[in-house]
């Protein structure tokens, strides 16, 4: 009797560390875009074609941004290593088609969530980044400083392929003003068409605003209106079909801000390890397993802290000393007064 | 002997189906595992986006498939502009480049050389970016033949405002039925009594008259709306009234019709030259006038020659017109190709319906000058 005992058990115990062992290759077996993204050893990331502050390439070809930092991300929880990303730049229109087609894996290019794109391009957002919201600039001396005193006949210019175009017609509709809509593919001729005098005002996101006025061949003679017209939560995007990528970009992302919200740095983010705060620790890797459940190894957000930074880093890099939005406006942390709030990594 | 010749066929038949199902079952079967579905129903919901400039009635409350009818029709505007003005400019620069004087000839070939060895969509980006930003503001904008202003958002003119507009097109179709038959019946005349009319005064004179006489009996009236300055900020300006011609259209226009111009012009300089010198010095011996030696003699052989290589430029101005998406034309490709495709994200079916057109249009410029051609071939009798 008792050596059957002996026998069922070790037998349980042997199904157990069988069961154990192949759910945790469960994940990387089922994703295919991970295994893909390990053989080839770096990530591929859709970024835009120059938008100072989200992704924006320097004259040697290396990007910064808060969305290029989302794909360092990833490649630092992935392949350890977070300059093992390869960046592709797309402009608004061939963006979701990179995306399904397969040429890149994680689309993180200012794009707006909304749900005809969620439900109709077989992509899936898989957070927010930045919150953001449609809005105007115009010449200072036009003398305008609100879009109430917008006149029949103004000339937007703005770009193809975006909610921008929609959202313009929603707002010059339901004031009942007419317009002439100059949408352009790409958004340097969208810049040289509203500086040149083309256009009365230029639109878009507001982050896009102040970006592009940097770029303007005199950017004080330059004003972005108060008014916003829209929301327009932007974030990265994946594929439909595979999960466990969906879940490994979201936690990425997911990790920066909650980062911030513990106070880990990437420069302190060693000395967490002995956090009395389990919170903390887990976050740094030196407490339970959650890389195994993304089918990854357990110092992946270490590394993304500590290669990348937490959120508030890379917003104070990227768009803060920058210039672009010094104020993180709803941007910042739930717990000071924003609306950055993530689920917790636990 | 019979296999031999259908066994090839055949395998290229298998070969091509083969293909052409493993295109059509990848296709299917990753946009199964993406959960996108196949299917043209979005044509029929409203597009929620304006479009600058339109030929026909549109806003965004019209369907995706009237967008499509937009951006077709401003696609067959600039190429059929381009074309007129191409041919014309392409004649004239031809005819030019083999003149006897020295710097009308130099000029014309310069002209070909600088033009044609420039890529096009530089020159789309030039005429639009920097000649067009050259131009004034609306409110510095001088008055041009009295009733128009250059600007840089767009060239405003008088409108037309017609009463019984529709009374004085019939009026014009008649005046054009009507020297179709006079010309019928001149060249009959011509050839049984030896009798000539001034065929080209008449002809003229009737595209005139007739037309004007609707004035006077049916009650046609025309009027002229103007365009007038009104200001919209402390700082722009803009124009109600009258007609406007965008910016886009024009530079697009330019550069696509001076662009073109070097290809027909060169082929109507070889056209010219393939015709040999004994022909036009035996015109000259039987006692035609210079003239009539260029009408008669040299152009009819000469057409045969230039018309084949000038249908492949046709072709070419038609299908470079999609470089207007650069400079936010709203031609077929930045409205169907652009906006609509990305906001339904219906790729391969705006992609597939946009190539066929093309096609279409194509094809239909390649019959219509086919025919065109073998009208004016030899006819051996």
């Amino acid at each position: 009797m008792f050596k059957y005992v002996k026998q069922l058990t070790s037998l349980v115990a042997m199904v157990a560390v069988l069961f154990a062992f192949t759910t945790e290759t469960m994940a990387a077996k089922k994703s295919k875009t991970l295994k893909n993204t390990q053989k080839k050893g770096f990530v591929r990331c859709g970024v835009s074609q120059g938008l100072p502050g989200f992704s924006n390439a320097d004259a040697a070809g290396n990007w910064t941004g808060v969305d290029v930092d989302v794909c360092r991300a990833v490649a630092a929880a992935v392949l350890g290593d977070a300059n093992k990303v390869k960046f592709t730049p797309l402009s608004a229109k061939e963006r979701f088609t990179a995306l399904t087609s397969g040429e890149i894996d994680i689309l993180s290019r200012n794009t707006t969530w909304t749900l005809t794109r969620d439900a109709d391009l077989g992509v899936t957002f898989v957070g927010v980044n930045f919150y953001d919201g449609q809005g105007f600039m115009v010449r200072k001396d036009s003398g305008i400083t609100s879009t109430s005193q917008f006149k029949n006949g103004i000339s937007a210019c703005t770009n193809i392929g975006t909610t921008t175009e929609l959202n313009m017609r929603d707002f010059f509709n339901s004031k009942g003003i007419s317009y002439e809509p100059v949408a352009f593919e790409k958004a340097d001729e969208v810049v040289a068409a509203y500086d040149s005098g083309r256009c009365d005002t230029y639109t878009t996101d507001k982050s896009g605003l102040a970006a592009q006025r940097t770029k303007m061949s005199n950017p004080d003679d330059h004003i972005v209106l108060p008014e916003t017209i829209s929301k327009e939560p932007l974030g990265p995007v994946v594929r439909q079909g595979d999960a466990v990528w969906e879940d490994i970009v979201r936690w990425s992302l997911n990790v920066m801000i909650e980062a911030e919200e513990y106070g880990i740095t990437s420069g302190n983010a060693d000395m967490m390890k002995t956090s009395e705060n389990p919170q903390i620790k887990r976050l740094v890797g030196s407490e339970g397993e959650l890389g195994g459940k993304l089918g990854l190894d357990n110092d992946w957000s270490l590394r993304i802290i500590k290669q990348v930074g937490n959120y508030g880093e890379s917003y104070k890099r990227n768009i803060a000393d920058t210039g672009i939005l010094p104020d993180r406006g709803p941007n910042q942390l739930w717990t000071k007064g924003g609306i950055l709030y993530v689920p917790p990594a636990r | 002997m019979k296999i031999k010749k259908i066994l090839p066929q055949i395998l290229t038949l298998v070969f091509i189906v083969l293909i052409f199902g493993f295109f059509t079952m990848n296709a299917q079967e990753n946009m199964e595992t993406r959960g996108l579905d196949f299917g043209f129903g979005f044509l029929k919901e409203s597009a929620s986006f304006d479009i600058q400039f339109s030929l026909i009635d549109y806003d965004g409350s019209h369907s995706y498939a009237r967008a499509y009818l937009v951006g077709l029709l401003n696609t067959l505007l600039v190429a059929i502009i381009g074309i007129i003005l191409a041919t014309l400019l392409g004649a004239v620069v031809g005819v030019a480049r083999l003149s006897p004087n020295y710097l009308i000839r130099k000029t014309a070939s310069f002209y070909i050389e600088f033009f044609r060895n420039i890529p096009l969509l530089l020159q789309i980006f030039f005429w639009y970016f920097a000649a067009l930003r050259a131009l004034p503001m609306p409110e510095d904008a001088s008055l041009l033949f009295g009733s128009s202003f250059m600007t840089i958002k767009g060239f405003y003119t008088a409108a037309p405002i017609w009463t019984n507009g529709l009374v004085f097109f019939a009026f014009f179709i008649l005046a054009i039925i009507l020297i179709i038959f006079f010309n019928i019946y001149a060249k009959r005349k011509q050839e049984k009594e030896g009798k000539q009319f001034p065929k080209f005064y008449i002809s003229i004179s009737l595209l005139i008259t007739i037309p004007l006489l609707s004035f006077l009996i049916a009650g046609v009236d025309l009027s002229w709306s103007y365009p007038e300055i009104r200001q919209m900020s402390q700082s722009s300006y803009t124009f109600d009234g009258g007609f406007k011609i965008p910016p886009e259209l024009i530079a697009l226009t330019l550069a696509l019709t001076l662009y073109t111009a070097t290809f027909i012009a060169e082929n109507v300089r070889a056209g010219i030259q393939g015709i040999g010198k004994g022909q036009k010095e035996a015109a000259a011996s039987i006692g035609l006038s210079p003239n009539q030696v260029l009408k008669l003699v040299v152009m009819p052989q000469a057409l045969r020659i230039i018309i084949p290589p000038t249908t492949n430029q046709y072709l070419n101005l038609t299908k470079n017109s999609s470089l207007a998406a650069a400079i936010a034309y709203p031609d077929l490709v930045l409205v169907f190709a652009g906006t609509a495709m990305m906001q339904t994200g219906k790729a391969i079916e705006i992609v597939g319906i946009t190539m066929a057109t093309y096609l279409t249009i194509s094809l239909a410029i390649s019959l219509l000058m086919n025919w065109y051609n073998k009208r004016i071939a030899i006819q051996e009798k």
